[in-house]
């Protein structure tokens, strides 16, 4: 909270010039006599850091929250009709290891119609209190609804902390309560830690992945954050159920909606990359047509799926449902082979957490090997041939 | 029938590296170019404008630069835009970004509905758009896939929410984000381009704004705050498997029958 101050009494036209270089964003200029920050200043405080005070940086005062006021670490129940995503579960357990560190309860939030099924399974994940907004109004997600039940949960339960799967719905939602409490929203995280003082640090890949941001709302509270599907492990259900079921009242003030919603068709079930087990990925190296026949026979032989590179799918060459990373699908196969991948960060956050990665790669400098727990500098086009015949020979020896 | 869509200028790769030593952000270039996410979503404005004789907008918030998408906006059909600039803005988190877009909004006009895009490809959050709408007061549909048709002052549209497509219809005003592929982006007119004046692009800042403190914008505005950065995490055990072709095919495939995948 501040803002950068420029010492123009010193700058030389020399000086101004090192410090426009210092500026990765392009955001400071110099008109002859004086320099300026535009607003492309993404306040990374660089020129601070590197051009030996001439620009200086000026601390507002803070704003404060009272942060013993707000308890919980809360995990939004994502469901459509009833059936709870298994993001859920996998943010349960890591409410629960996150509210271990400041000893605060873990909450379930549900929000929807006809969900006692949903709400009974939930018991089994270790949570303290599952609060429900159940009433017919909620059965379809309507944007306003959901959000007026979410903010009165907010309001008088007031928990620290609260995530949310990033699907499709999270991801409209929790923006939407966010906004309402004025409050910080991190999209994506990677990695969640609590701090002593209840801030949850919330890392995510920024700059379409090529750096890690780590990531604080140190003022505001409750913290938002979202999470993709598979991100963190799904812990196992307890052998007993435990937890209190808290009813929420649901007011007609809070079903008003300018969205009706006419019908609900599923979609057509597709291979969801996303739930392989084995994973052949393919990118530009490998690319050419007999590269993808020579994946998806290998596929087929392994039992997996093949998946791709954003460029390949930007080229239309394959379905954006079989792309992996940050714009495309989260895997966490037990086994990912990358056949002519560079690995660019964007493309191994949606895959580095695969329990064994293998990288295939004739340049030798290529980032997939950062990840990679085996990896190949040579050829796909003649390993992955030779490597078919290989396992076709072994199923006919057996 | 009037039409805003917002978007938002990118770098022209995401090719950022920190180096592991100093920290510091190692950036190569500094070209921009229009978020591509955004031009589905001034596609899907222009089309729904043809049909109902209507009139699109744009509106940006970024540097004086920005101004380069604004005007590629116009070449594209867009009748003017604005750019929403300045230095109190900087630093700004999702929060305080869709805080001054609104800012914005209401110093540009009223729309019927205001089109955002799925998401940008430098900041991947894909929060902004919802934001926004909570600030308007407008109900928000996020991932639409297809607009029907716009009768007695609703939108009929069909969204895609997880693994369901659902049919509904919003009553306008509202704001709606489209998804990637929902059209086929038409191609700027460089014809156009001659004809874009100055006056089709107007500058907004703080000080035309309604709400005047500076707290609520740029970094003052944000409720996150960036503590560190660094380069990503490199996997520690790791092997290589070396030698020709047919060597580093057996060992592969020798791991693959450990893995008692095969």
């Amino acid at each position: 909270m501040g803002e950068l101050l420029v010492k123009n009494q010193l700058i030389t036209p020399k000086k101004a010039d090192e410090l426009i270089k210092l500026c990765p964003f392009g955001a400071i200029s110099y008109n002859g006599s004086e320099v300026s920050i535009s607003s492309a200043c993404k306040m990374c405080k660089l020129c601070v850091k590197k051009s030996g005070g001439l620009v200086e940086y000026v601390e507002d005062q803070e704003k404060h929250v009272d942060k013993d006021l707000w308890k919980g670490i809360c995990v939004y129940v994502d469901q459509r009709e009833g059936n709870i995503h298994k993001v859920t579960y996998e943010l349960l357990g890591k409410a629960k290891e996150l509210a271990k560190v400041i000893n605060h309860p873990v909450y379930a939030l549900v929000i929807g119609s006809n969900m006692n099924e949903g709400i009974n399974k939930l018991l089994y994940y270790g949570v303290d209190k599952v609060f429900v907004y159940d009433d017919p109004a909620l059965a379809d997600f309507r944007i306003e609804p959901y959000t007026a039940a979410f903010c009165d949960f907010i309001e008088k339960i007031k928990p620290s902390s609260i995530m949310l799967g990033a699907t499709n719905l999270g991801r409209q939602l929790a923006p939407r309560v966010a906004a309402r409490m004025k409050s910080g929203l991190t999209a994506d995280c990677t990695v969640l830690e609590m701090k002593d003082n209840t801030d949850l640090v919330q890392i995510r890949p920024a700059f379409g992945g090529n750096i890690m941001a780590q990531i604080i709302s140190p003022n505001t509270r409750p913290q938002f954050c979202t999470v993709r599907y598979k991100v963190f492990a799904e812990p196992k259900p307890s052998d007993t159920p435990s937890g209190e079921i808290v009813k929420m009242e649901v007011t007609s003030k809070m079903c008003a909606s300018a969205i009706e919603v006419l019908s609900t068709q599923n979609k057509p079930s597709d291979i969801d990359i996303s739930e392989a087990d084995i994973v052949v990925a393919i990118g530009r190296g490998a690319m050419s047509e007999a590269m993808r026949n020579a994946a998806a026979e290998l596929a087929g032989l392994l039992g997996g799926v093949v998946a791709c590179t954003r460029p390949l799918a930007e080229a239309n060459i394959f379905d954006a449902k079989h792309q992996i990373g940050l714009s495309g699908r989260t895997v966490k196969p037990k086994f990912i082979i990358c056949l002519g991948i560079s690995g660019a960060v964007q493309f191994t956050a949606g895959m580095k957490s695969s329990d064994c990665i293998v990288a295939i790669n004739s340049d030798k400098n290529a980032q997939i090997f950062d990840v990679a727990h085996y990896g190949i500098v040579g050829d796909v086009n003649e390993i992955v041939p030779m490597l078919i015949e290989k396992i076709k020979g072994a199923d006919k020896n057996v | 029938m009037k039409f805003l869509v917002c978007v938002k200028q990118v770098p022209g790769s995401n090719n950022v590296q920190v180096d592991p030593v100093t920290g510091v952000l190692k950036r190569s270039g500094i070209q921009s170019k229009m978020n591509p996410y955004d031009l589905y979503s001034l596609e899907a404005a222009l089309s729904l404008a043809e049909r109902y004789e209507g009139s699109v907008q744009t509106i940006t918030m970024g540097p004086p630069q920005a101004k380069a998408v604004i005007v590629e906006t116009i070449c594209m059909g867009a009748e003017s835009g604005t750019v929403l600039s300045d230095r109190k803005f900087a630093g700004a988190d999702v929060l305080a970004t869709a805080y001054t877009i609104s800012q914005g909004i209401e110093k540009t006009g009223e729309f019927d509905i205001i089109f955002c895009g799925k998401q940008t490809t430098d900041g991947d959050t894909a929060q902004v758009g919802a934001e926004l709408s909570e600030y308007l007061g407008l109900p928000n549909v996020s991932n639409v896939i297809s607009i029907e048709e716009i009768k007695d002052g609703k939108v009929y549209l069909t969204a895609a929410l997880d693994d369901k497509n659902v049919k509904m219809s919003v009553k306008m005003p509202c704001l709606i984000s489209v998804d990637g592929d929902i059209n086929s982006p038409r191609l700027p007119s460089y014809k156009v381009k001659q004809t874009v004046t100055d006056d089709m692009v107007r500058f907004l800042s703080f000080d035309d704004f309604d709400d005047k403190n500076p707290n609520n914008y740029g970094l003052n505005g944000s409720a996150t705050q960036v503590e560190r950065i660094f380069p990503p995490e490199k996997n520690a055990e790791k092997q290589e498997i070396k030698g020709t072709s047919a060597e580093q095919s057996q060992a592969l495939f020798e791991l693959i029958s450990a893995k008692k995948i095969i």
